[in-house]
C-alpha cells in the first residue's frame, strides 16, 4: 500500500473534506462525551441548541465568529505566502490597547461617524506594526518568524498588562485592571438591539470578501502565491519578494489588529487582559481548517464559534467539562488536515 | 561467452504505481568487461542500478554476484559481494582528508584506535595500481571535481570492489577529464575488475565501452559490441524512432544587440568580454560551477555589475532589472526550470504570464482572459503537451515544462534570447524540439546568448563560442574552427592571455 499524488483535486472531494473531518472529530468527541459519562447525542442535540436553539445563543456564536473570521483571514494570507505570522494574539492586543489609547483622547469629541473608522485605522495600524518587527527581521537577518511573532505575543500582552494597571488604568473600575472605556460614540453600531451583536460581523464578511477577490483576481495575489509557493522562481519572474512580503504582512497584522479594535468597539468598550479566549491562536486553527480559502475562512470560523458557544451551554447542562469544546476544535484541525491531504492523495495498494 | 559472468541479473521487474520502471531485464557481466548501460532519462538505468546495489527491492527477478545470490534490499550485502558504486553526485565530505572519506564506515565503530597507516598504504598501494593519482592528505573540498570522482572511485576500490557501477560519470567532468576517467577505466578492466556505466551520451558509450546495452521504457531493447555498432544505430534504438536534431545553417550577422566589455560582477566574474548579434548565437561553453549562473543571472536582470559597461542596442545600460530586460525584448530561460523557470502549483497560465504580468494587467487587476490565451497560444504554438493552460504546471514533462518557458518568451519575438542549459535531463526527443526553437528565432533575427555545459549543443548551435573558466570568458571562436579537442583545452582555460588563438585568424 503507498500512496500517490492526485493529478487533480476533484472539487467535490475538496468541498466534502471538511465536512468529513469535523464528522469524523464529533465522532471522536463522542467517546470523551461518553467517557464524562453523558449520553452523547443529548450532548451533540445540546450542542446545536446551545449555539442556534436560541436568541441569545444564535446572536453570540455570530458575535464570537466575528474576530475568529479576522484573526483566521490574517493567518490565511500571510500562510498563502509562506509568512509564518503565528503573532495573531499579540496584534490583536496591541490593536485593542491602541484603540483603548486613542478613542476616548486623541479622537475626543469626533463625531461617530469619523471616529469609528479612524479608531478602526489605529487599531489596523497597530496590528501591522507588531507584524513588521518580525518580518524586518526575517528579511535583515534571516531570523525565523515563527520564533518571534510568537514570542512577541507574550510582551504585548505583559505590555497591555502594563498599561492597563498604569497610564490607561480606568480610574472609575474600582481598582480592576482594565483600561479607560472607549467612550459610548466608539461603540459599534448592534446589528440586533440587546444582543452582543454588532456590525463587526458585516465588516468581517465583506473583508474576507474582498481579501478573496485580491488573492484570485489581483497582481498583488499572484505575485504574493509564487513568493509562497516558489520565492527563486519568483524572483527570476521579477516579483519584488521584499516589497510583496511586507505588503502581505501589513494586511495580515492588520486583519489581526483590526480584530482587537472591533472586539474593543463592538463588545466589552474597554479592554482587560482576558479580552481574547485565545482569537489569536485559534484563528490559525480556523484558517488551516479553510485551507487557507477566505471564503472558506467564514464558514470555518462559524463551526469553531458554534462548538465553542454550543459545547459551554452543553457542558453546563450535563455537568460535564466544557473543555469538550477546545478539544472537538483541536480535533476537528487533525482530521481536517487528515482529510485535505487525502485530496491531494490517493491509496493505492 | 565461455567466461562465467560475474554479475547476473534475471528477470529484473520493478514497479512504481502504474510505471513498470524495469521489465524483465536481464543482463551479464563478464570479468574485465565494460558495459554501457544506454538509455533516455526515464529509461529505467537508474532503477536497475539501484536495485543491483540493493538500494529498492525489485517485484521479481534475482541478482547474482560470481553465482551467489544476493538478498535484495541490502546495500551491505551487495558492498560485501565487492559491488562498488559511484554516484552522479558524490558523497563525500568537503572538510574531511582524502583518506578519512575513503575510510569512512570501514572500521567498526568499537574499535578505539583507527589503523590509519595500513589504511593509507593499502589505498596507495590502489591508486598506484590503477594510475588513480591523488594525495590522502588533501582536503576533499579543495579538490577539483574531477579528483574528488577519483576519491569516489577508489572509496569503492578500497571496499575490495570487483563490480564498478558508474552513474552518469561525466556529467560533471570536461571533456579532457573524462578522457581520462575513461582511460582509468581501461586500466582498471584489464586489471580484472568488471565496470558498468550508466549513460545517455553516445560519444562516450562508443570511445569507453565493449559492450553496450540498450533500455527502453524499462526494457532491454538491444545489445551490441561497441566495435560492431554506430551512433546512428544506438540513437535510433534509445529513442525506439529516428531523431536527428537539427543542423545550424550559416547566416549572416547582424548589429551588435548585448555586449559586455571589461565586466565584472562581484568576484564571481571579472573582465569578461562578449558580444551578441542579432541573428547570431554565441555559446558560452564550460563546466558547471565557472560562473555561468552569475552570467545568467547578469543577462536575466537578476544579478547587476559592479565593474565595466553592458551594452544593450548600443547603450550602456546600469540600472537593470527583471522587467527593464524583458520590456527591452530579452527572453529568458533559467538554468533550472524546476527551481526558477516555473512554479509547479501553480497554472499553466499563470506561469504564462507571471514575469510579463504588467502586459496583462490593468489598474493591479489580472487580465485572465487575455492570459489564458496568451497560455492557448503558446500550447499550440511550441506543441506543449499534456496540459490546459489551467491544469497545474508540475503535470507537465520536463520536455513540455522548457517549451512552455521558450513559448513565453519567443511567443512575442525577443530580440535577444538567454537560454542558459535549455536541454539539461532533456531527453533526445525534446533536445531535437528545443533546438529547432532556438534556431528558428535565429533564423528570425534574434540574438541567443546559448550558455550550456553540452560540448555536442554548442558545437551544433553556436556560430561563435566562448569557452567560461573561474569566472573568465575566453575570446570567441568561430565554430567552424572548433573541434572538441581545442573547446576542452579552452574549457581547462587554456588560452593565450593576449586574447588571440595563435591559428584562429
Amino acid at each position: 500500500m503507498r500512496l500517490e499524488r492526485r493529478a487533480h483535486r476533484p472539487l467535490v472531494l475538496v468541498l466534502l473534506a471538511p465536512v468529513i473531518a469535523i464528522m469524523a472529530a464529533l465522532a471522536i468527541a463522542g467517546v470523551l462525551i461518553a467517557m464524562a459519562g453523558a449520553p452523547v447525542l443529548e450532548a451533540y442535540r445540546l450542542i446545536l441548541t446551545g449555539a442556534f436553539g436560541t436568541r441569545l445563543g444564535f446572536t453570540e456564536t455570530l458575535t464570537r465568529a466575528t474576530p475568529l473570521m479576522l484573526t483566521g483571514l490574517a493567518a490565511a494570507v500571510a500562510f498563502r505566502a509562506r509568512v509564518w505570522n503565528i503573532g495573531a494574539e499579540g496584534q490583536f492586543y496591541l490593536g485593542a490597547i491602541a484603540v483603548a489609547a486613542v478613542a476616548a483622547t486623541v479622537f475626543s469629541g469626533w463625531p461617530p461617524y469619523l471616529l469609528i473608522p479612524a479608531a478602526l485605522m489605529v487599531g489596523a495600524i497597530a496590528g501591522m506594526v507588531m507584524l513588521l518587527v518580525p518580518l524586518g527581521l526575517r528579511l535583515r537577518f534571516g531570523v525565523d518568524e515563527v520564533v518571534t511573532s510568537l514570542l512577541l505575543n507574550f510582551v504585548v500582552v505583559l505590555f497591555v498588562s502594563m498599561m492597563i494597571e498604569g497610564p490607561l488604568k480606568d480610574p472609575l473600575a474600582f481598582g480592576w485592571p482594565q483600561s479607560i472605556p472607549v467612550g459610548p460614540e466608539a461603540m459599534l453600531p448592534k446589528l440586533i438591539d440587546r444582543t452582543r451583536l454588532h456590525i463587526g460581523l458585516v465588516i468581517a464578511i465583506v473583508i474576507a470578501v474582498l481579501v478573496y477577490f485580491l488573492q484570485s483576481r489581483t497582481v498583488f495575489g499572484m505575485q504574493s502565491r509564487a513568493a509562497g509557493l516558489s520565492p527563486t522562481a519568483a524572483v527570476f519572474s521579477g516579483v519584488p519578494l521584499a516589497k510583496t512580503l511586507i505588503k502581505v504582512a501589513c494586511l495580515s497584522g492588520g486583519l489581526a489588529g483590526l480584530a482587537g479594535a472591533i472586539e474593543v468597539m463592538g463588545v466589552k468598550g474597554y479592554v482587560t487582559t482576558d479580552l481574547s479566549p485565545g482569537y489569536g491562536y485559534s484563528g490559525i486553527i480556523v484558517a488551516m481548517l479553510a485551507n487557507l480559502h477566505p471564503i472558506g475562512v467564514i464558514a470555518a470560523a462559524l463551526f469553531t464559534a458554534t462548538m465553542f458557544v454550543g459545547a459551554d451551554s452543553m457542558g453546563r447542562a450535563l455537568g460535564i467539562p466544557s473543555y469538550i469544546a477546545d478539544m472537538t476544535v483541536s480535533l476537528s484541525l487533525l482530521t481536517m488536515l487528515v482529510s485535505i491531504f487525502f485530496t491531494q492523495y490517493r491509496i493505492r495498494r | 561467452m565461455t567466461t562465467h559472468p560475474v554479475l547476473r541479473l534475471t528477470g529484473i521487474t520493478k514497479r512504481f504505481g502504474t510505471t513498470l520502471a524495469n521489465d524483465a531485464i536481464s543482463i551479464n557481466l563478464a570479468p574485465g568487461e565494460v558495459l554501457a548501460l544506454l538509455g533516455e532519462n526515464g529509461a529505467g538505468k537508474t532503477t536497475l542500478m539501484s536495485i543491483l546495489f540493493g538500494h529498492y527491492t525489485p517485484d521479481a527477478g534475482t541478482v547474482e554476484v560470481a553465482g551467489v545470490q544476493l538478498p535484495p534490499g541490502k546495500p551491505r550485502a551487495a558492498i560485501r559481494a565487492g559491488v562498488g558504486m559511484v554516484h552522479q553526485h558524490f558523497s563525500l565530505a568537503a572538510n574531511l582528508t582524502v583518506l578519512d572519506n575513503v575510510m569512512t564506515g570501514t572500521e567498526s565503530l568499537w574499535r578505539l584506535k583507527s589503523s590509519t597507516g595500513a589504511a593509507r598504504a593499502k589505498l596507495l598501494s590502489i591508486a598506484e595500481r590503477f594510475g588513480l593519482k591523488v594525495n590522502p592528505d588533501a582536503r576533499v573540498g579543495d579538490l577539483s571535481v574531477g579528483e574528488q570522482q577519483r576519491v569516489e572511485i577508489l572509496k569503492a576500490l578500497y571496499n575490495d570492489a570487483k563490480i564498478l557501477i558508474l552513474d552518469e560519470p561525466t556529467a560533471v567532468l570536461t571533456n579532457l577529464e573524462a578522457e581520462t576517467l575513461f582511460a582509468t577505466l581501461r586500466v582498471m578492466a584489464q586489471s580484472g575488475l568488471s565496470l558498468i556505466f550508466i549513460s545517455h551520451k553516445l560519444n562516450e558509450v562508443m570511445a569507453a565501452a565493449d559492450r553496450v546495452v540498450v533500455l527502453r521504457g524499462g526494457k532491454v531493447v538491444a545489445e551490441r559490441m561497441a566495435s560492431a555498432t554506430s551512433k546512428a544505430e544506438l540513437a535510433e534504438l534509445m529513442v525506439g524512432r529516428r531523431v536527428a536534431r537539427p543542423v545550424r545553417e550559416a547566416a549572416v550577422p547582424g548589429t551588435v544587440l548585448l555586449e559586455a566589455i571589461d565586466l565584472d560582477v562581484g568576484r564571481r566574474l571579472s573582465g569578461i568580454n562578449f558580444a551578441v548579434h542579432a541573428g547570431e548565437t554565441l555559446g558560452i561553453i564550460g563546466v558547471s560551477g565557472n560562473g555561468q549562473t552569475t552570467l545568467g543571472h547578469l543577462v536575466s536582470g537578476l544579478a547587476r555589475h559592479t565593474g565595466g559597461e553592458l551594452r544593450l542596442f548600443g547603450q550602456p545600460i546600469n540600472h537593470t532589472s527583471v522587467r527593464s530586460l524583458i520590456e527591452a525584448g530579452i527572453g529568458r530561460v533559467p538554468e533550472d526550470r524546476n527551481e526558477e523557470g516555473a512554479i509547479g502549483e501553480m497554472a499553466i497560465w499563470e506561469n504564462a504570464v507571471l514575469e510579463r504580468i504588467w502586459e496583462f494587467s490593468r489598474h493591479g487587476l489580472v487580465d485572465r482572459h487575455a492570459a489564458r490565451q496568451f497560455a492557448t497560444k503558446i500550447i499550440d504554438g511550441f506543441d506543449v503537451r499534456g496540459g490546459t493552460p489551467d491544469s497545474r504546471t508540475r503535470l507537465l514533462s520536463g520536455g513540455n515544462m522548457q517549451k512552455l518557458i521558450l513559448g513565453r518568451n519567443l511567443q512575442n519575438r525577443s530580440r535577444i534570447l538567454v537560454a542558459a542549459q535549455p536541454t539539461r535531463g532533456l531527453d533526445e526527443g525534446a533536445i531535437a524540439a528545443v533546438h529547432t526553437r532556438i534556431l528558428e528565432a535565429r533564423r528570425a533575427g534574434t540574438g541567443v546568448l546559448l550558455i550550456s555545459e553540452d560540448l555536442d549543443e554548442v558545437i551544433s548551435l553556436a556560430d561563435r563560442i566562448q569557452a567560461i573558466v573561474k569566472g573568465r570568458l575566453s575570446p570567441p571562436i568561430p565554430a567552424e574552427q572548433a573541434d572538441a579537442r581545442m573547446l576542452g583545452l579552452m574549457m581547462a582555460g587554456d588560452w593565450p592571455q593576449d586574447g588571440k588563438f595563435a591559428h584562429a585568424s
